[in-house]
């Protein structure tokens, strides 16, 4: 049986409830995981004060409400599932090291910020910056999948170094900015400067883009790796085309003003 | 009133080495032979020390601060102070908060610091900073060797005037000192260029060289009668085979005392990264003829930290190295600033021997009076750990484990698996406390004789000496219980150290075109008003003759 959150008082102000992970409630009674300690705003809260917590010891989590300002769900979590039916909030599953996170509705920003491994999956929208480095920080996610059904904010993948990131609806300025590695999959394209900084990783959309002065257009081609990948996501719903018969991407490699070794792959039906 | 039983003193400044011995202090904060009353300290079986005393870090100011808001992703993972009734909030981490600085330094026994690295144009700032270090006392030093007007003078030969516009300048930052950074060589980085030969003319001047900075900046200190001699950062920091400079930059001083700052990043031999070894032993062989030098080792621990320094050439070049993010701050026609975070690695055959030489120059110096405990704080690592660097100083056995896991590459290119020697805990007092005390010109400072200002620290013995040394029993702060049973009891505001070096009647009426000229701010604006400071304390100066 799952522990099931319905949440029964609306934070006025953000709510910060890292204490929402399977590592911490797996093996706590009932009564333990409703004193648990939330923030709001500034004051210490018991977890039981906004939401009616049913079950216990299970590593299964399920959040029921409108909790778009509920923050740090998921944080640093390394195994089990946490479903939200719902929105959510900022920083859902940052550093993350592993397990799943499913949200039936909308998320915020920074979601798997910095993650290190895991699976997050958002079947509505996200904010921006999803994958992405923290302010200052080297480098955003080192590994792990994060699926988004709906559209996405500025900056998604922000300095990301390695996993995959997969965006159905369209992305603001800043996609793959200063990308380090990895892949940012856009089924619907992206607004302006795409690839910014990148040094490496690979950024590829269905979708035409606007490119920036410095790359450089290199090649026609259907990449093997695509097929693979296709694969992969296929149990997802996700479709990359890489028939020759349908059409070819076109490669450009960038970012040239650092100098860097990133590509962006344009699918071009008919080409 | 206070009384200490039992313990176990090591107070160098007196010869006392380890006797069990009773120390008694007054309503004033100062020992005297006897008190009446008042609680007493049963510390049979602990050590006691005076107070440790950092003769060169980086606290206050626009560079650190600048070096805090380069670093946030340093914030997300340090400590944090929460607030109570006794502390401030802070974060601790590379480069601390104000507040949590003083928590810090004084958590681990040390009660005096010296702000080493302060332009004038933000010595306001630096002072307001200050204020908010607790617990400590505190003083700052100016940088002097790269300000245009004052070089101006020297390339004129108007040896005089540059004496009084130097006793100007740090009569108006209200500092206790002269730092002179890269001699020449961040005036010549305004033109993109670096000064690295004491005899060729810096950029921009026709005739002045690095060496004449140093050799007349050094007699200007002694003229001046600072109680601290010139602070001197050489020049060729951090770059191989810098050990040639930095021997010349000490023949350049004719005799004359002064300090040498992290001399660790100055004692390099080969010719290029790949062949850089260290040269310490020739550097701690000139230290050990030459007993008015001091210096401090501005040691290197491996981990993450941000370096800051005035030497804005050596930056540039530290980021283009490394790819990590630069800050670079131009401060008018004083000098300037850089600033790079950076990981020490021990896999980093670099790295290595930068943390093997610091450890050499504190093994190899042979009088512990000579050199001080210190990493530059936070270029080579951050000072709140300095009981790692005592326990690499302590236990050969110890040093000997940290050097098998360095790359094989290193061999012959340190000294250090030769050297035996182990420091005592009176070695450790000297080089904590009443060595840089000494060297600060702060008689009443790391010594606990009678009359002097009861600043010390208890500890608990204990063969772990990370343990030991970060986690003292007591810290006691002009007489007053600090920290008791490992929580911060009281926070007083320290005292901060001045000098007034003599100026002549007319220096204002010269200063004032020159200034106006060059300057983006009005001249009766930038002096520091006494009444900035909280709680100075004004240090005499006794000219040394020339």
């Amino acid at each position: 049986m799952p522990v099931t959150f319905h949440l029964k008082r609306t934070p006025t102000v953000p709510l910060e409830a890292e204490v929402l992970t399977p590592d911490v409630i797996g093996g706590l009674s009932n009564a333990e995981i409703r004193a648990l300690t939330v923030y709001h705003g500034k004051r210490q809260l018991p977890l039981g004060e906004f939401f009616d917590v049913e079950g216990e010891k299970c590593e299964d989590l399920v959040l029921h409400g409108t909790m778009p300002k509920v923050r740090w769900v998921g944080r640093a979590m390394s195994k089990g599932t946490i479903t939200i039916h719902g929105s959510i909030g900022m920083h859902l599953g940052a550093y993350m090291t592993g397990g799943l996170i499913n949200v039936h509705g909308n998320a915020g920003d920074w979601i798997g910020a910095e993650m290190k491994n895991g699976f997050i999956h958002i079947h509505g929208n996200a904010g921006g910056q999803v994958g992405a480095a923290y302010r200052g920080a080297l480098q955003g996610m080192r590994n792990g999948t994060i699926i988004i059904d709906g559209s996405a904010g500025l900056e998604v993948g922000m300095r990301m170094r390695r996993g995959t990131i997969v965006v159905g609806g369209p992305t603001r300025d800043f996609t793959g900015l200063q990308m380090k590695g990895g892949t940012i999959i856009l089924m619907s394209g992206a607004e302006i400067r795409t690839g910014a900084w990148m040094k490496r990783g690979t950024i590829i959309s269905l979708k035409p883009l606007q490119m920036m002065p410095t790359f450089a257009y290199a090649a026609h081609l259907n990449p093997v790796f695509i097929n693979i990948l296709a694969r992969t996501l296929a149990p997802f719903g996700i479709r990359l085309p890489n028939e020759e018969s349908e059409g070819a991407y076109a490669l450009y490699s960038g970012d040239r003003s650092i100098p860097g070794k990133g590509e962006i792959l344009v699918w071009q039906p008919g080409a | 009133m206070l009384r200490i039983t039992g313990g176990k003193v090591y107070d160098p400044a007196n010869g006392i080495n380890g006797q069990v011995k009773d120390l008694c202090i007054d309503d004033k904060g100062r020992f005297v032979a006897s008190v009446d009353g008042g609680r007493t300290i049963d510390a049979t079986g602990m050590i006691v020390f005076p107070g440790g005393v950092d003769v060169h870090t980086h606290v206050a100011g626009g560079a650190i601060n600048f070096a805090r808001a380069m670093t946030p992703e340093d914030h997300r993972r340090t400590q944090a102070f929460i607030r109570t009734k006794s502390r401030r909030s802070g974060l601790g981490g590379m480069a601390p908060t104000t507040f949590a600085t003083g928590y810090l330094y004084a958590g681990m026994g040390w009660t005096t610091v010296n702000e080493a690295a302060v332009p004038v144009l933000s010595a306001r700032h630096t002072h307001e900073e200050l204020a908010d270090i607790p617990i400590v006392d505190k003083a700052s030093l100016t940088l002097m060797a790269n300000n245009e007007i004052m070089l101006d003078q020297l390339e004129k030969g108007e040896y005089e005037r540059a004496k009084q516009v130097v006793a100007w300048y740090l009569w108006a930052a209200k500092s206790y000192g002269i730092k002179a950074v890269n001699p020449g060589g961040v005036t010549a980085w305004k033109w993109g260029k670096d000064a690295k030969q004491l005899d060729s003319p810096i950029e921009g001047y026709r005739n002045l060289t690095p060496g004449s900075i140093v050799t007349q900046l050094a007699r200007i200190c002694d003229e001046l009668g600072l109680p601290h001699p010139m602070h001197l950062h050489c020049n060729n920091l951090g770059a191989p085979g810098n050990i040639s400079t930095t021997l010349d930059t000490l023949h350049r001083l004719e005799g004359r005392r002064a300090h040498i700052a992290h001399s660790q990043y100055h004692a390099y031999g080969g010719d290029g990264w790949d062949t850089m070894c260290s040269s310490t032993a020739e550097l701690a062989e000139h230290f050990n003829s030459h007993k008015n030098l001091t210096t401090d080792a501005g040691a290197v621990l491996f981990g993450d930290t941000v370096t800051i320094t005035a030497d804005g050439p050596w930056q540039h070049l530290l980021h283009k190295l490394t790819g990590r993010k630069w800050g670079n701050l131009d401060v008018e026609n004083e000098t300037g600033c850089g600033i790079v975070p950076y990981t020490y690695r021990p896999s980093n055959l670099v790295n290595a021997v930068q943390w093997a030489a610091g450890l050499e120059l504190l093994l190899l110096i042979e009088d512990p009076w000579q050199v001080f405990l210190s990493t530059d704080h936070p270029n080579g690592g951050c000072f709140w750990r300095y009981p790692e660097i005592l326990q690499l100083l302590m236990r050969a056995d110890f040093r000997k484990e940290c050097i098998a896991q360095l790359p094989d590459k290193i061999k012959g290119k340190i000294r250090l698996p030769e050297v035996t020697r182990e420091y005592s805990l009176y070695e450790v007092a000297i080089s904590m406390s009443a060595g840089p005390a000494r060297a600060l010109g702060l008689t009443h400072k790391g010594n606990l004789g009678i009359g002097c200002d009861a600043d010390l620290v208890i500890y608990e013995e204990d063969h772990d000496v990370v343990r030991m040394f970060g986690h003292p029993r007591y810290v006691i702060k002009a007489g007053e219980i600090v920290i008791e049973e490992g929580e911060i009891r009281e926070a007083p505001q320290g005292h901060e150290f001045l000098v007034r070096p003599h100026c002549e009647p007319d220096i204002d009426d010269f200063m004032r075109p020159l200034f106006e000229e060059c300057y983006t701010m009005q001249f009766e604006n930038y002096p520091v008003e006494l009444e900035r400071i909280e709680h100075p304390h004004l240090r005499d100066c006794v000219p040394i003759p020339g």
